[in-house]
C-alpha cells in the first residue's frame, strides 16, 4: 500500500501486531512515552474509529468537522487573542491550561499507522481535542486527572487505548488517589459519559468565546461541585 | 470574532502520490541515485543519510544489539580476527562512528603484541556519531585519532596507511565506486582493504524469513526503542540496494585492489570483502 497522507507508514498485520504488543508494554511501563501511547491508540483501534466516525456523520456538526477537517495547532489557534478573553470562556481557560503545564497546541503527535485517511483524522481530531476534555470536566493534568479523562473518552469513543489507560492508569494510582478516584470521580464520570453529548461532535474551534459553564450545560456535563 | 485563521480549512489528509519503489531499477539519469527504496538526487543523499544518523546515534549501539540479538558483535570480532593486527599495524577505520570496530584494534594489538599505543584512526562524516564514539573512548580509557570526514574525499595523503575498515558504512555512501579509489590511495603498497557490510542471504527459505524480518520486525524495534520508524526502514531498503557479492568484488578489482575475496557470514546476512594494494 502507498502512503495515503502525510506521515502515513502503510504496516503490515505482523508488524501491526508487534507494534500494538510492544507499544502497549512500553506505555504501561512508563505512561510518560507519549509516543508509545500514541502509537499504541493507533494500532489498537480497531473498530472504534469507524464506530467514533459513525457518531459524527449521524450530527450535523460532526458531519461539517468530518468535512472541514480542522486542526488544532499553533498556526490555526490565536493564542494572543484567547488571552484577551473573559476569565470564564473556554479560549481562556485552554490558554491558561497551557501556560500553566508548558504545553502548546502543537503537543500532539501526528497520527501514522492508520490505513484510512478519514479515520486517521478522526483519531488526529480526538488527539488534539483532549485538552478540551480537560476543561469540560474540570480535571487537572495529573496521573488522577488523566485516568478520570480516559474513563470519560473509553466510554464515548471505545478506543482500546482509552480502557488500558483507564483501567491500567487506575492500578497504577497510590491507594489514597485510587480511592478517591473510584468513590468520588468515576461516580458522576461514568453516568456523564454514557448521557453527555458525544465530544467529537462540539466543534471547539467556535466555541472558545463561549462561557464554559454554558457549553458544559449544554452538552450536560454537570460538574459534582456545581 | 475569527480566533481560528483560514488556515483551519485545510484538508490535512489528501491523499499524496505514491512512494516511488522501483526496487531494483536502474536509472539512467546519474544525477539520481536510490536512498533505500526511494529516488533521490546524489547532492540530497549526503544530507538524508547525514538526518538517518543524527537520530540513531543516540541509541546506535543498543539498536545493533538488539536487531542482531548481540551477534554483531562477533562480525566484528571476525573482522578483527581476519584483519590479524600487528604493533606496525597504521588502521584506518572509515564510517567507524561509535568506534566498535577500533577499540577491538586496540584491545587485540594490546593484548597480542604488548604495544601500549596502536596506531588507529577513526573518521566519520557525522560529528554526531563520532561523539559518541569519544565518550565511549573515555569510560574506557583508549586513545585513538578522531576526524570528521567523507569515505569518498579523505583528508589523508596517500600511502599513510597499511590497513582499511569499513564496517556496515560503505552501502550509506552516494559513490561507493569513489569510496574505494579513495580506500586504495590512502593505502600503501601491501596495504590491506577490508569490508564488513550486510548481503545477500542464499538460501530461499532463510532469505523469507530475513527478509520479513528485516522489513516487519527490525522497525517496530526501531519505533518502540528509538521513536523512529523510517530509520530502521531505510535500514532495511539500504541492504537490498547494495551491490551483490561478485558486484563488489569486481568493483573493487576495478578500484586496483587484488587477491580479492569474500567471506560470508551467518549464511550471508554479512560478509567480509578483503583486497590488497599489491
Amino acid at each position: 500500500m502507498a502512503a495515503l497522507y502525510p506521515n502515513h507508514i502503510p504496516i503490515t498485520k505482523l508488524s501491526r501486531i508487534l507494534l500494538a504488543g510492544s507499544s502497549a508494554v512500553a506505555a504501561l511501563r512508563n505512561p510518560y512515552r507519549d509516543d508509545m501511547v500514541a502509537v499504541c491508540s493507533e494500532t489498537t483501534a480497531c473498530n472504534a474509529l469507524e464506530h467514533m466516525r459513525g457518531r459524527m456523520l449521524d450530527d450535523e456538526t460532526g458531519r461539517r468537522i468530518l468535512n472541514e477537517q480542522p486542526r488544532v495547532n499553533s498556526s490555526t489557534v490565536d493564542l494572543k487573542l484567547l488571552r484577551a478573553l473573559p476569565e470564564s470562556t473556554l479560549g481562556r481557560q485552554y490558554v491558561n491550561m497551557l501556560n500553566k503545564y508548558n504545553i502548546t497546541p502543537d503537543s500532539r503527535r501526528d497520527v501514522k499507522f492508520v490505513d484510512d485517511p478519514e479515520l486517521a483524522f478522526v483519531l488526529q481530531r480526538y488527539r488534539e481535542t483532549h485538552d478540551f476534555n480537560h476543561l469540560l470536566l474540570g480535571q487537572r493534568t495529573n496521573l488522577r486527572g488523566e485516568v478520570a479523562v480516559k474513563w470519560f473518552e473509553a466510554i464515548q469513543t471505545f478506543l482500546p487505548m482509552c480502557w488500558m489507560a483507564a483501567v491500567g492508569g487506575t492500578t497504577r494510582l497510590s491507594r489514597k488517589r485510587r480511592l478517591r478516584l473510584l468513590q468520588q470521580d468515576l461516580p458522576w464520570i461514568i453516568p456523564t459519559a454514557k448521557s453527555c453529548q458525544f465530544f467529537m461532535n462540539i466543534y471547539f474551534e467556535e466555541r472558545l468565546d463561549q462561557d464554559i459553564d454554558d457549553l458544559r450545560d449544554e452538552m450536560k456535563i454537570y460538574l459534582p461541585h456545581s | 470574532m475569527r480566533f481560528v485563521s483560514r488556515l483551519k480549512a485545510f484538508r490535512c489528509f489528501e491523499p499524496i502520490t505514491r512512494l516511488n519503489r522501483n526496487v531494483g531499477t536502474q536509472n539512467a539519469n546519474p544525477e539520481i541515485t536510490h536512498f533505500g527504496f526511494k529516488n533521490v538526487t546524489v547532492k540530497e543523499k549526503p544530507k538524508k543519510v547525514n538526518e538517518v544518523f543524527d537520530r540513531v546515534a543516540g541509541n546506535y549501539d543498543l539498536m545493533n544489539d538488539v536487531m542482531s540479538a548481540g551477534i554483531h558483535r562477533l562480525w566484528k570480532d571476525r573482522l578483527i580476527t581476519v584483519l590479524n593486527p600487528c604493533d606496525k599495524t597504521k588502521l584506518l577505520d572509515c564510517a567507524g562512528g561509535t568506534g566498535d570496530i577500533s577499540f577491538r584494534f586496540i584491545k587485540r594489538v594490546k593484548l597480542q603484541h604488548d604495544c601500549p599505543e596502536p596506531n588507529v584512526t577513526v573518521c566519520d562524516i557525522n560529528p554526531n556519531m563520532l561523539e559518541v564514539g569519544k565518550r565511549r573512548a573515555e569510560t574506557q580509557n583508549l586513545h585513538l585519532k578522531w576526524v570528521c570526514c567523507s569515505a569518498d574525499d579523505l583528508c589523508f595523503p596517500g600511502a599513510s596507511f597499511n590497513a582499511y575498515t569499513i564496517a556496515f558504512g560503505i552501502r550509506n555512501c552516494t559513490h561507493i565506486d569513489k569510496v574505494l579509489k579513495e580506500a586504495y590511495r590512502v593505502l600503501e603498497p601491501g596495504g590491506r582493504f577490508l569490508c564488513l557490510e550486510f548481503s545477500e542471504v542464499e538460501n530461499p527459505y532463510l532469505r523469507n524469513l530475513y527478509n520479513t524480518y528485516s522489513f516487519q520486525v527490525i522497525p517496530v524495534m526501531g519505533e518502540v526503542i528509538s521513536g523512529d520508524w523510517k530509520s530502521y526502514q531505510y535500514l532495511a531498503e539500504s541492504i537490498r540496494k547494495f551491490p551483490s557479492r561478485s558486484q563488489f568484488s569486481q568493483m573493487m578489482r576495478d578500484a586496483g585492489f587484488q587477491n580479492v575475496s569474500c567471506e560470508s557470514l551467518t549464511f550471508g546476512v554479512c560478509s567480509i570483502h578483503s583486497g590488497f594494494k599489491l
